[in-house]
């Protein structure tokens, strides 16, 4: 009654999950004029510059745009859609973890869900993109509620791109969390330092290569963190008149 | 050396020289003053650095991160259903609002839709999760002010609605409520009555508050005029939430969006104040509470019946895309961008949380008021550690 997610009576559960992936694939994209309309603006302000873009019908604007027009794309934006909200900023890093997902137990692999390989090709979302690193950051109309993800690809050896700063000032905190937590100085940051991690912290955390390291220590399903139960020690031993006075030898969990 | 001892040993270095900046307080321009990190009217482990000439900040900076928790990075190793227990810790008082934003993000990939009770429902525990955690904020407001009565009053009446969320999901502060297609359960027997009950008195509790506290005259003369934030500040750095209405922004997510949840079905207004300072932000706040209220008075009434489950697979599987989903949450806008690989579990999930960006506004709000002032910003702001630090 309760658990409604269990719904095996109705066939494998590898059947149902493709069919599901499935019919999601294909809405019946009905055309978006509102976010066709903006992204038309956008490519007229900026040109070519503008090389890649998806609209989800109703939903998110993606663009993506050269990295020098970056800075460019969102006073476009501000200016001429009237995004003067300053939603997010972060960036992502394409690379398919060397970790894997540290997490498939037994039961997991059991389903048939085939561990991701570390070693596939890069592959994007939303609008493309070229490089393993990619800054994002969503801008938005109050008023109207228009918004636009705006995408820009930074290249391997040169993680930098020019910072938002100037155009809104809610982008210094974004900024620097970016810069810590992936190795992307933003040009023209006014003060580019830690905000989470300490000052002489070594590494990037959000990169995927960054090893997790509480994954590391205690492999998932935490399956070391459990200690026998006093009734498994009661069957082994089979001679303890009750379980209540077994309890009190283990060493406690306070 | 293995990664892991060089990380452990980055970390010791890193802890002693914070250490080291710490005590590094007397300037030769006037006196540097440090707040926190364990300071009462931080409401957690925020540390304000203030430079100050006489009583007047000159300058100041905020410092996060004490309680980092680095979710983005958990969600990434974890599954779907495994996220939600994470985003619940991000702003603990009103930990079921968290959920949501999440969980339809992840239908709105799927192309799943919740049935409509579950619809219902949700909203009636969204709605729930922010008048126990705006009203908190009130009584904590009196708090910061030197008044002590009001956190009684609120503690006293918040353990109602705590009471009322704890009967339908088990959890006190976090739920953990919220399924991809749906809810857990249905609601228990009686509950609709007793929580129609709790809202009657909720409403009582914000006009005993508006008596004590916003009728005052040293409450008025804390707040009005301080710690102002003009519109075009408060879109610039991402203020949302009562902190935006606040600043005479007429924008609110429960209205202007539809993500899947019920406020467009029911009859409520928004509320926003011209002035910009500490005084409307709490106005505005407790207004909201009020509001919520009645919509949860108004959803218990209309409640649909049916089932409270959408037919899901077994192992939920999110197909390829983006998504970007947010609602308005009792701190603010409050959204997950997730990247979807086609995995059990998401590729990247860009958690953008409230408070965030609210506080990111405090090195520009507290240049030249006066110390006694950085308290009562600080409490109009209204942010909860966790969903700075994430």
């Amino acid at each position: 009654m309760s658990d409604a997610t269990t719904t095996e009576a109705t066939g494998t559960p590898e059947a149902e999950a493709g069919d599901a992936a499935a019919g999601a694939e294909q809405p019946a994209a009905p055309a978006d004029e509102q976010r066709e309309a903006m992204l038309a603006t956008l490519t007229a302000a900026l040109g070519d510059r503008v090389v890649g873009s998806h609209v989800v019908p109703g939903r998110e604007l993606w663009v993506r745009v050269a990295r020098e027009a970056w800075v460019e794309a969102a006073e476009t934006a501000k200016l001429k859609l009237g995004c003067t909200f300053f939603d997010f900023l972060s960036a992502i890093d394409w690379m398919p973890s060397p970790w894997g997902r540290y997490e498939y137990s037994a039961l997991d692999l059991e389903d048939g869900i085939p561990r991701p390989d570390p070693t596939a090709e890069i592959a994007t979302g939303y609008a493309g993109g070229d490089t393993r690193f990619q800054v994002f950051s969503r801008l938005l109309n109050v008023r109207q509620q228009h918004s636009v993800m705006l995408k820009a690809d930074l290249p391997d050896d040169d993680l930098r791109v020019a910072s938002l700063v100037p155009l809104y000032g809610g982008a210094n905190w974004h900024e620097r969390e970016c810069w810590e937590m992936f190795g992307i100085t933003f040009d023209g940051h006014p003060s580019l330092r830690h905000l989470y991690l300490p000052g002489a912290f070594e590494g990037h955390p959000l990169r995927k290569d960054f090893p997790l390291l509480a994954r590391l220590v205690k492999p998932w399903p935490g399956i070391v963190d459990v200690e026998p139960m006093p009734q498994t020690d009661d069957e082994a031993e089979g001679d303890t008149p009750d379980g209540n006075g077994n309890g009190a030898e283990n060493e406690g969990d306070a | 050396m293995t990664v892991t001892e060089r990380q452990q040993r980055a970390y010791v270095d890193a802890q002693a020289a914070d250490m080291r900046v710490a005590v590094e307080l007397e300037t030769d321009e006037g006196m540097t003053l440090n707040l926190g990190p364990q300071h009462p009217a931080t409401h957690g482990t925020l540390r304000v650095i203030a430079r100050l000439d006489g009583e007047q900040v000159v300058w100041a900076d905020i410092s996060p991160g004490y309680m980092h928790r680095g979710y983005e990075k958990l969600c990434e190793v974890r599954t779907y259903p495994q996220v939600t227990t994470l985003v619940n810790r991000i702003d603990w008082l009103g930990s079921f609002a968290n959920e949501v934003p999440f969980i339809l993000a992840s239908e709105q990939l799927m192309g799943i839709e919740a049935p409509p009770r579950a619809r219902y429902i949700r909203t009636i525990l969204f709605e729930m999760a922010r008048v126990a955690n705006i009203v908190l904020f009130l009584g904590d407001l009196g708090v910061q002010l030197g008044a002590v009565t009001p956190a009684f009053y609120a503690f006293r009446d918040r353990e109602h609605v705590l009471d009322q969320i704890e009967s339908v999901t088990g959890g006190r502060f976090h739920p953990n409520f919220d399924r991809i297609g749906g809810l857990k359960d249905d609601l228990p027997k009686g509950w609709i009555a007793d929580t129609k009950a709790v809202m009657q008195r909720m409403r009582m509790f914000c006009d005993e508050i508006e008596d004590l506290l916003f009728g005052n005259e040293i409450f008025e003369a804390r707040t009005r005029g301080v710690g102002v934030i003009p519109a075009d500040v408060a879109l610039s750095y991402g203020l949302s939430g009562a902190n935006a209405r606040g600043s005479g922004i007429d924008w609110d997510l429960r209205r202007d969006t539809d993500v899947g949840l019920a406020h467009n079905e029911v009859d409520w207004r928004v509320w926003t104040h011209p002035d910009g300072d500490s005084f409307a932000r709490c106005w505005v706040r407790l207004q909201e509470t009020r509001e919520a209220t009645k919509i949860i008075d108004q959803l218990c009434d209309g409640l649909p019946g049916g089932p409270i489950m959408a037919k899901v697979p077994r192992i939920i599987k999110v197909p390829e895309g983006e998504a970007y989903v947010a609602t308005e949450n009792p701190l603010g806008e409050m959204g997950y961008y997730i990247i979807s690989k086609g995995d059990i579990g998401p590729f990247r999930v860009k958690i953008r949380s409230a408070s965030f960006s609210n506080v990111s506004v405090l090195p520009w709000l507290l240049r030249g008021v006066y110390v006694p002032d950085i308290i009562t910003i600080l409490a109009s702001l209204y942010f909860i550690l966790g969903d700075i630090d994430r």
